[in-house]
């Protein structure tokens, strides 16, 4: 199956500032996949090479196969909501569908009204008179109306109430059931994506942290909690992702694809948050040995 | 048809969690054989959750030989469970009984009963799943 | 794409109907008018006496609502391109940067080249199209009054003749070409500065000054002006004058005359009176310009000296050659600027 997004070495620089560096990742298609990192990580930078908005400094991204926006046959096929959801504040709804039928031969005008409806959004209203969900499932709607193989949003949901953000999800969601999208989703918060995504990126001080199918990194993620030593006596096929010291416990964080044997360890295992949480680096308290350890696994 | 229902706070996986209320509503007489079970695209819209979280607890259910998919159709309950269980049901309940007057016995409250029995049930359930 | 650029400029589309159709009303009604004026000035059969009668015509307007029109109309379409770069072309491309949307609109199944040359292309076709219908219509009302000044000879004190730098820029082809150019300087301002408010700014300056370069510095030798000679005569000369520096009556001041060169409808250049030497006269004043002495006598004595006056001048004949080539050059940068916004819009700038 060809990889909805696959990144080689790829970079972006600003003047000095690399918005993104060393981007190396492989995202399957089929899934939905959450990109997740602190704002200034680059989540929006990557975003904005996959669709052809920005050109790479280094290296190269493709998508579904093709380069970003190289035509409008790739075009077509990729679905993307920006930051902020934008749409033409002086044009009404049924303006902004007719825009859409106009612009894409793949228009799909019977899903888009029906959407609409369902969600009980005026025609007529105009786009700068809807309610901040309701601009968000427009901007949705025109995304998926053109029948796309991919979906990119950029934290669609971040400035959304609660019922707002459910009633996206669950938009989203139905609607990669039904037409077997895959979606790429970044977002700051961990919580939003927890029940959507089944792959994962994170992305810190510019760089890919972690990639891997949600259900597997957790299984192999193992929090593990004993007196304490020194992390670089682990065996070998357990890797060190923090460690953390008192003056008489350690607590590690490793990956194994064993499960862990020994009886000295108590071992936990970590939820998408602390998953999350723990590469982004936010161990508090000793700091310097924690952070020691995972410059050498980089 | 059965209409799902998530806790996000039990700490236990959402596919686990959609089984479970399969095998509950089995169990009461909710769900009989040949029964369809919600579409894959019905149960991830309603409870906005990822799609192959649910195909994951369907086929789940079906190497259990509890239901079986039908391409194109949706995916079917091929086995009940509420004949069986009823006279389980009665002797369990009778078995409880009688642990829950030993752990009286022994000076536990109800707060802590709850405690082990959560922590005993949720052990369980990971360990089947793996 | 064609349809979502005329549903965004419905509105601007809207006022510019609404003024062609006032102007052309008041146009309407007036016109018939003023031809008729002109016919029973005799103007439009005379052979000889033309020049009495077209003066005549002209000082008889000055005060009525026609003189009030022909100069409200050159300043119409002085700001009609100023005004559709300012509001049509500087928004076009930098009001989607500012609200975001061009990510929406550089989404969909669309090339970005494609995407701003159609907007680039509808928009400044209706620019044009719209400058195009006010010269015409404007030109073709002053009719009566452009040929009655090109009768006139001399400096006509209304207005000036239509190779005159003034009215010169408000007839013909002209303004088309002002237009495309002020709409493509609007819209690549925009591209370039990407907020819309700077850009009509840049705009508006940038337009001003080169439309006051173009006539000053460029019109004049777009095709090479004529040079004429002819001899002085103080009787018909337009000025004479002393520039008194210190003492009124002295016979050291400098002197500068400028005589009457009479091509009717021309575009005076530069008008000098040179010696026989070759060189600027510049008196002195002398004896018989200064002091008691009669005009007849200064006259007498200047017509002595045997100067002569030079002309250049672009003759009123090359009226629709340079109007051409005006608009040719105009039009040309437009297409140039319009390269540039669609090679600018494509770069990954996001």
């Amino acid at each position: 199956m060809t990889a909805a997004i696959e990144a080689l070495g790829l970079g972006k620089r600003y003047g000095r500032r690399w918005a993104l560096s060393d981007c190396t990742l492989s995202i399957p298609a089929g899934r939905v996949t959450g990109l997740v990192g602190p704002n200034g990580a680059g989540k929006t930078t990557l975003i904005n090479l996959a669709t052809g908005m920005l050109a790479p400094t280094t290296g190269s991204i493709t998508v579904l196969g093709s380069k970003p926006a190289s035509g409008p046959e790739q075009l077509a096929k990729v679905g993307y909501v920006a930051q902020d959801t934008p749409t033409y504040a002086g044009l009404t709804v049924e303006d902004h569908l007719r825009f859409g039928a106009h612009m894409n031969p793949g228009w799909d005008a019977a899903l888009a009204h029906k959407r609409m409806s369902q969600l009980g959004i005026d025609p007529k209203q105009k786009a700068g008179k809807l309610s901040g969900g309701q601009r968000a499932q427009l901007a949705l709607t025109l995304a998926i109306a053109k029948r796309p193989e991919l979906l990119i949003l950029d934290e669609p949901i971040a400035s959304l109430d609660p019922l707002a953000r459910r009633e996206f999800l669950q938009v989203l969601m139905e609607t990669t059931a039904e037409h077997e999208i895959s979606v790429v989703m970044s977002s700051h918060l961990v919580a939003d994506l927890e029940r959507v995504t089944d792959y994962l990126i994170v992305l810190m001080s510019s760089r890919v942290q972690v990639t891997g199918d949600i259900d597997e990194l957790l299984a192999t993620h193992y929090l593990l909690s004993g007196a304490r030593r020194d992390p670089a006596a682990l065996p070998a096929g357990q890797q060190v992702i923090s460690a953390r010291h008192t003056d008489r416990q350690s607590t590690i964080l490793v990956r194994s694809t064993e499960p862990i044997l020994d009886p000295t360890w108590s071992v936990s295992q970590l939820d998408l948050e602390d998953l999350v949480l723990a590469y982004m680096g936010n161990t508090t308290a000793s700091v310097e040995t924690g952070h020691k350890i995972m410059e050498e696994q980089r | 048809m059965i209409e799902f229902h998530l806790d996000g706070r039990s700490g236990v996986a959402p596919y686990l969690q959609l089984i479970q209320q399969v095998r509950q509503s089995l169990r009461l007489g909710l769900l009989r054989e040949g029964d369809q079970l919600p579409t894959v695209k019905d149960v991830s819209g309603l409870l906005a959750i990822n799609p192959n979280t649910v195909l994951k607890a369907y086929r789940e259910l079906e190497y259990e030989g509890l239901a079986a998919a039908r391409p194109g159709v949706g995916t079917f309950v091929t086995k009940t469970l509420s004949s069986d269980s009823i006279a389980a049901y009665t002797e369990l309940s009778l078995d409880l009984e009688g642990w829950l007057s030993k752990a009286r016995a022994a000076g536990l409250d109800d707060e802590s009963i709850g405690a082990i029995f959560q922590r005993t049930i949720r052990t369980a359930v990971q360990e089947e799943a793996l | 794409m064609m349809w979502l650029t005329w549903r965004q400029f419905r509105w601007q589309a809207v006022t510019a109907a609404a003024v062609l159709a006032v102007l052309a009303i008041a146009l309407a009604a007036t016109g018939i008018g003023l031809s008729t004026r002109f016919d029973q000035a005799g103007l439009s059969t005379c052979h000889s006496a033309c020049s009495s009668l077209a003066t005549n015509f002209v000082r008889d307007l000055r005060g009525t609502p026609y003189a009030a029109l022909f100069f409200g109309c050159i300043i119409l379409l002085y700001l009609a391109p100023a005004l559709m770069g300012i509001f049509w072309g500087a928004p076009l491309i930098a009001r989607e940067f500012e609200a975001g949307t061009h990510r929406l609109a550089w989404n969909q199944s669309i090339t970005r080249a494609r995407w701003s040359a159609v907007k680039l292309g509808l928009i400044g076709l209706a620019a044009v199209a719209t400058a195009g219908l006010l010269s015409l219509m404007i030109t073709w009302w002053a009719g009566p009054i452009d040929r009655a000044l090109n009768l006139v000879g001399g400096s006509p004190s209304f207005g000036g003749t239509r190779m005159s730098p003034v009215v010169f820029a408000a007839r013909g082809v002209a303004p088309l070409g002002y237009a495309a150019f002020a709409f493509a300087l609007g819209v690549t301002a925009g591209v370039l500065i990407r907020r819309t408010l700077p850009a009509m700014a840049i705009t508006l300056v940038i337009f001003a000054g080169v439309q006051f370069l173009v006539p000053n510095f460029v019109r004049p030798h777009l095709l090479p002006p004529v040079q004429a000679t002819a001899p002085f005569n103080a009787n018909t000369a337009n000025e004479i004058m002393i520039s008194a520096q210190g003492n009124a009556n002295s016979t050291d001041n400098t002197m500068t005359v400028v005589g009457d060169f009479s091509q009717p409808g021309a575009w005076m250049l530069s008008n000098k009176t040179i010696t026989p030497a070759g060189k600027a006269f510049t008196g002195p004043a002398g004896t018989a310009c200064t002091g008691n002495s009669t005009p007849q006598q200064c006259g007498n004595w200047l017509d002595s000296q045997h100067l002569r006056q030079q002309v250049t001048y672009q003759p009123a004949s090359r009226f629709w050659p340079l109007q051409l080539i005006e608009t040719g050059i105009y039009l040309i940068l437009a297409a140039g600027l319009g390269l540039l916004c669609t090679w600018q819009v494509r770069r990954r700038r996001a």
